[in-house]
């Protein structure tokens, strides 16, 4: 099965040659690296961009304006903080234009920690993404979901943030995509870069097939009954461990995979949390003013007197950065061990 | 797809330098109507800001000489044919050049539903109006400069002879997004069609641009990027006109970028904030332009003061039907946050 790099260079292979795809582009997006998580091999309108991030979104939305379909990198979002300003224009311009100008454009950035990042490769942005209206935001945590997302955000009229969670990127799915070859050393065959001079190298591209995981619709991972944990991107797999590992106590935890923040599938959360009565949201950024927090907030508001149990989020510690050490990053971002406690003391709760 | 009525008359040049103004007869009388029209319109918004009809004024009077021939100039459409606009908050002069009716500023500074670039829901100068590729003026200094090369990439891929165009102060180039508008304008072998302009009235709000700048000229900013470059005296409307029909026909033709910067004035002040006064001192390029015009023998007092008169009443009449016409329904705040597929 592909890994979710894989997924998303397969995904933006079709978008180009289907979905009007027209740039896409970044600090080593083109060749010969074809970005630094691979994730842009081989791509025909893959190309490198000058080391500027306000450029990489301006020109992102220039192209848009022009009748464009552009997918921009930013390498890691640690470096997207300095685009805020843009980000915040791209995602008003619909608006304030009383919806003269709309930005048909994607925005990729790995994020969250994992790969002993340290301060600077570690960052989440979710919880800063959430607060700037006017986007979708969209993130995966399975190559076959990163694929019908991907598929989904270049076919969007409006701005698009597509996070990848890095440390999920080399991970290999479950399900394959639509048209792999069954054996993933064929795959790798086909569409990876080789090692060495890849000047000659093209891929042999898969005969894909669309799929679209719908903006704004969750997927429901995992049935249960005791308690509802709701969680997306790095986290998501490791929800889905902690609740295997408790079914064998008796403990019926339901997993809900949000893989789209804005908008977002409250539906599903209602649903789920009136049948358990309580819930644990989890995420790996800080803590404070959270995504996390918004849907805590509203579940408390709209499903109170369905609770049995206050409402819970696990998420990362309030702390400037991620530090390198591993028990310094343990200790910064929820760990298996946090999860599986986390569910544990909820379920045992009583009202 | 060019909206470009047919009575419009084409800007042309005929006479040779140096005899009289450089330029002719008719281009120079609308010009000066032009620039007269414009000057009229910021006055009644400031005016209706005064009056309370309106919580904020920034615009553009003192850049009309510099603003009308850059609208002549541009070739008026949709898409990448066509050329694009980033301005900034001072374009009124370019938007009328290129043949906008002045009651949208007026109901923009007024906030009404009927405000065509926003329904009410942005500052007055804050055009936009994709039919003719002018994009989205905005409030923060500079962004348009990190936003214009994408349209000008775009125009390089399709071919034709549409350029992009980007404007803004002084003081804002020293934000990164110029550097980055230059260094995304000359890659190497990837040179983009733009005309990259900055107005130059050595002010940023109450800063004076020489006590925080150390470049001597700020068009000079293009020539370590291998530009071409030019510097203007942007009260000097023929002489505007003239340097910008040089850089639009380079740009077009050599698709590659270039490098304008035009001296101008700044006649009220920064905006409402700093009182939206007159300013004594700065040079007002419609007294020049008309002391140039009857001299010349092209226009006599009369004329002029005719000109102004009419459209001081013509736009003092839209500003009235303006003040009776709705606010934006508060449920609105919810429309066009997204665009939908059809
Ligand atoms: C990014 C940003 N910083 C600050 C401001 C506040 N501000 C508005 S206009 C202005 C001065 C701009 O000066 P200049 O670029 O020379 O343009 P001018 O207004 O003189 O035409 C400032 C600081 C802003 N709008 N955006």
């Amino acid at each position: 099965m592909a890994n979710m790099a894989q997924a998303v260079r397969m995904a933006l292979h079709y978008a180009e040659e289907n979905l009007g795809v027209t740039d896409v582009f970044g600090e080593d997006v083109g060749p010969p690296l074809g970005g630094v998580f691979t994730a842009t091999q081989g791509l025909k309108t893959a190309w490198n961009s000058p080391l500027d991030e306000r450029g990489i979104i301006g020109v992102a939305m220039g192209l848009a304006m022009a009748g464009q379909r552009p997918v921009a990198e930013i390498q890691f979002c640690d470096y997207i903080y300095n685009t805020i300003d843009l980000l915040k224009i791209a995602g008003n311009t619909c608006w304030c234009t009383n919806g003269d100008w709309n930005l048909p454009m994607v925005v990729k950035t790995p994020v969250g920690s994992g790969i002993r990042g340290s301060i600077y490769h570690s960052h989440s942005f979710d919880a800063t993404a959430t607060h700037i209206p006017g986007w979708k935001i969209v993130m995966p945590s399975t190559p076959l979901d990163a694929y019908g997302l991907m598929l989904s955000a270049c076919q969007d009229d409006n701005p698009v943030l597509f996070l990848e969670p890095k440390a999920l990127l080399r991970i290999k799915g479950d399900e394959p995509i639509p048209g792999e070859p069954a054996d993933e050393r064929a795959l790798s065959k086909m569409i990876d870069a080789p090692l060495g001079d890849r000047s000659a190298w093209k891929p042999d591209w898969p005969a894909l097939e669309p799929y679209f995981v719908p903006i704004g619709k969750a997927r429901l991972v995992r049935e249960g009954t005791t308690l509802s944990v709701v969680s997306y991107g790095r986290m998501l797999p490791l929800c889905v461990r902690a609740a295997a590992a408790l079914a064998e106590t008796g403990i019926r935890a339901e997993v809900i995979d949000l893989r789209s923040l804005w908008p977002y599938d409250w539906e599903a959360i209602r649903d789920s949390v009136e049948k358990t009565g309580k819930v644990l949201f989890v995420n790996e950024d800080t803590e404070v003013t959270n995504f996390g927090e918004h849907l805590l907030r509203r579940t408390v508001e709209e499903l109170f007197y369905r609770l049995l149990a206050p409402p819970r989020l696990l998420a990362g510690k309030f702390v400037p950065g991620i530090g390198l050490a591993d028990p310094l990053e343990a200790a910064s971002v929820p760990q298996l061990s946090d999860i599986t406690e986390a569910i544990r003391s909820l379920a045992a709760e009583q009202a | 797809m060019s909206e470009r009525g047919p009575s419009r008359p084409r800007p042309q040049l005929v006479r040779a330098e140096g005899e009289g103004l450089g330029i002719d007869r008719e281009l120079l009388v609308r010009m000066h109507e032009l620039m007269v029209k414009a000057r009229v319109l910021e006055e009644r918004l400031i005016q209706m800001y005064k009056a309370g009809h309106g919580y904020f004024w920034i615009g553009g009077p003192g850049e009309e000489a510099f603003n009308v021939p850059l609208g002549l100039l541009m070739k008026r459409g949709q898409g990448p044919a066509y050329d694009y606009l980033h301005g900034h908050y001072r374009q009124s002069a370019t938007l009328l050049a290129l043949g906008e009716e002045p009651v949208g500023a007026l109901r923009q500074m007024k906030n009404t539903a009927t405000d065509p670039y926003s329904a009410g829901r942005n500052f007055a100068g804050h055009f936009t109006k994709r039919a003719w590729n002018i994009a989205p003026i905005t409030s923060p200094i500079e962004v348009q400069y990190a936003i214009a090369p994408g349209t000008a990439m775009a125009q390089k891929r399709f071919g034709g002879d549409g350029i992009t165009i980007v404007t803004g102060g002084d003081a804002g180039t020293a934000e990164g997004d110029f550097a980055s508008c230059l260094v995304w304008s000359s890659r190497p072998g990837q040179e983009l069609p733009i005309l990259i302009i900055v107005t130059n009235n050595h002010w940023g709000i109450s800063t004076a641009a020489a006590t925080q700048q150390g470049a001597k000229s700020l068009a000079d900013r293009g020539k370590a990027f291998g530009m071409r470059t030019a510097s203007v005296d942007g009260n000097d409307v023929v002489g505007s006109y003239l340097a910008l029909k040089e850089a639009f026909g380079y740009v077009r033709s050599e698709r590659k970028p270039f490098l304008m910067e035009a001296m101008v004035s700044r006649l009220y002040g920064h905006s409402s904030a700093s009182g939206a006064n007159p300013v004594p001192g700065e040079v007002d390029c419609i007294a020049t332009f008309e002391e140039q015009l009857e001299k010349g023998g092209i226009l006599n007092r009369a004329a002029m003061v005719q000109v102004r008169e009419r459209w001081t009443k013509e736009i003092g009449e839209a500003a009235r039907r303006v003040r009776d016409e709705p606010m934006p329904a508060p449920e609105s705040i919810w429309n066009n946050i997204y665009k939908e597929r059809s």
